[in-house]
């Protein structure tokens, strides 16, 4: 029967682009000792000179200032790093738009109103209470968003995100107002821009949440995979589409609220990485997951070392230079991205040849 | 065996199938009709990815309202006509997919010997570890309908499959559509545009206008001008060509001067 069915042009090799497996294990390979080295080299940096000879000497307050100051620090950034690319690479799963950042759309930006409201309402609550709190406004503000695309006429490109971008504006627009009448603009700039300086130890405990939310994001990877084919692929295999949507969106939302209350909002990363995971291993989240928490946690560690270099013994706090790095990783991107379409097509899709039938 | 009894759907006041009631299978079986006689409407509601208004569906004895959706899974597959997949996706991992209902993505060595034979039965052997996107409209229809079969259902129901496809590719999708129901005993559903096609390759024809049922029937019974008429509203003259009864839909630019 196979020869019956003849692709023409089946017989060109494989085009650039169309990635090996083993490429994938290298890259998690290499990202696993970048991020090792890079989680080393935050341990030794800083206002404060430790060195490696001190700790192996065992010196009292170089170790101190370790476990109180520099672990933490180290250990938030590679777990919001993660956690905050983990969730783009779901969100743009749920949404099928590989434009969308949880960080841009209204759920980040929902978590802030969340954790606004509380502190004002019930300022003694403890801090797990207004995660809570939080996790709860983004998961509204997840659900807004994605109930707003499926009303859309089309699931143009670049329609989604913009509809997002003004969902989160609207949002943001909200906070800001509510913090300026309740004289909290101060407190509220502490989510808005990430900053990693103010952690300590029994300041970033929570973010162990994050890591859950993450590897409950891989054991289902299978699942949001099947939910980026659309509502049909999926109910046709079997599953239930909804209750896919729901655990996505409940991952997004825990993890933006978690890390938004303790490091504060990490620009572009949620955009940025798994796009370029997307094109080092596809799209399959049981291959992407793992790269996606290298390379989110790679890429947070180094911004953080950069911020602490750049004009010591001052900081720039992560949340700024995540900007700047992260829209530049973005312009790259696009221009690949446009580069592999256009080299690999071995031929342009005949568009609906039937007429398209909606009953 | 596929039992539709008294099936209706409407949305916002608008009946898009109107109390259909037919048996549909064994064999190939093609849903015909004009463009909004409610065919990819009707075959959606077989394959429960609309709940059903009112009416009632079975597929192999299975309610399709009321069973399990995984057991479903495992008994029919369906292909939507509108597939725009933005995933970089290798063709490999899509059609492993199709195994999902029986192995929960854990596929075993059997599982991959069935995609392997899924992916040489549309000749995507070579492309297998290409992504979706770097693939030609045709070459992405047969990546999907490799995942179907790979799914491995004794019913499969296919919306418009030769979307997309060139002469060559649809003849050779429409006689692996036969070999599916001659030598796998499957029951295949299409819908089709083509009544040449849809006449020359299946057992029974099915006519849908409006949403009504209008004529069901063999091929013989069903390329006739009258019923044509009556589905189409145009007539069609019937031709006999090597025992094949062809409908010459194409009208002529004299007709059009005519007119």
């Amino acid at each position: 029967m196979s020869s019956t069915v003849a692709a023409p042009a089946a017989a060109s090799p494989a085009a650039a682009g169309s990635a090996r497996p083993g490429r994938g294990a290298l890259a998690l390979g290499l990202g696993a000792a970048a991020v090792v080295l890079l989680a080393l080299v935050s341990l030794f940096v800083g206002v404060a000179d430790i060195d490696p000879a001190r700790l192996l000497a065992g010196d009292p307050a170089a170790w101190e200032l370790v476990w109180i100051s520099r672990l933490p620090r180290t250990l938030a950034a590679v777990l919001a790093g993660a956690a905050v690319a983990v969730a783009g690479l779901i969100m743009q799963q749920l949404s099928r738009n590989k434009f969308v950042d949880p960080g841009m759309v209204g759920t980040t930006e929902s978590a802030t109103l969340g954790i606004l409201v509380v502190t004002v309402l019930v300022p003694a609550a403890p801090m797990l209470a207004k995660m809570g709190v939080a996790t709860l406004f983004a998961l509204a503000g997840t659900a807004l968003f994605l109930a707003l695309i499926n009303r859309l006429p089309t699931r143009d490109t670049l329609l989604v995100p913009l509809v997002g971008i003004m969902l989160g504006g609207v949002v943001a627009a909200a906070t800001t107002f509510f913090a300026y009448r309740f004289d909290l603009l101060q407190t509220l700039n502490a989510w808005m821009i990430g900053d990693l300086s103010g952690i300590l130890r029994g300041r970033y405990e929570l973010l162990w949440i994050v890591a859950a939310a993450c590897v409950l994001g891989y054991v289902a990877a299978d699942r949001f995979t099947v939910a980026g084919l659309g509502e049909d692929f999926t109910t046709n295999l079997g599953m239930n589409y909804k209750a896919t949507v729901r655990l996505g969106m409940f991952i997004v939302a825990v993890i933006s609220a978690v890390s938004v209350t303790t490091v504060g909002a990490l620009p572009f990363l949620g955009l940025v990485v798994p796009n370029l995971v997307s094109l080092l291993v596809g799209d399959h989240l049981r291959r992407a997951v793992p790269l996606t928490v290298l390379i989110g946690s790679g890429l947070v560690l180094a911004c953080d070392i950069l911020g602490r270099l750049i004009r010591q013994p001052y900081e720039v706090p992560i949340g700024m230079i995540m900007s700047v790095v992260g829209a530049a990783i973005f312009l790259v991107l696009l221009g690949a991205r446009r580069r592999g379409r256009t080299t690999a097509r071995t031929s342009p899709p005949a568009r609906a040849t039937a007429g398209g039938e909606h009953a | 065996m596929i039992t539709i009894e008294n099936v209706s759907q409407s949305y916002d006041a608008e009946v898009v199938v109107d109390r259909v009631s037919a048996s549909i299978g064994p064999g190939l079986t093609s849903i015909i009709g004009p463009n909004g006689a409610g065919k990819s409407t009707l075959l959606g509601l077989i394959a429960r990815l609309q709940p059903l208004q009112s009416g009632r569906v079975t597929v192999g004895g299975l309610d399709v309202t009321t069973t399990a959706s995984k057991q479903l899974a495992r008994t029919l597959a369906i292909l939507r006509q509108e597939n725009q997949v933005s995933l970089r996706l290798r063709v490999r991992e899509l059609v492993t997919f199709g195994r999902f209902p029986h192995t929960g993505g854990h596929p075993t060595a059997h599982d991959r010997e069935l995609v392997e034979a899924a992916l040489e039965r549309l000749d995507l052997a070579s492309l297998a570890d290409r992504y979706l996107d770097q693939l030609s409209g045709g070459q992405r229809q047969r990546a999907f309908i490799a995942m179907v079969l790979a799914q491995d259902t004794d019913y499969v129901l296919l919306d418009e499959p030769l979307n997309n496809l060139d002469m060559k590719h649809s003849v050779a999708m429409m006689q692996l559509m036969r070999t599916l129901v001659d030598e796998d005993g499957k029951t295949v559903v299409v819908v089709m545009h083509d009544i040449n096609f849809a006449s020359s390759y299946s057992d029974s024809l099915l006519a849908l206008k409006r949403g009504a049922l209008v004529a069901h029937g063999g091929p013989e019974e069903i390329m006739d001008t009258e019923v044509l008429e009556s589905v189409y509203d145009m007539r069609i003259p019937i031709h006999e060509v090597d025992g094949k009864r062809l409908g010459l839909y194409f009208g002529s630019p004299q007709a059009a001067r005519q007119a």
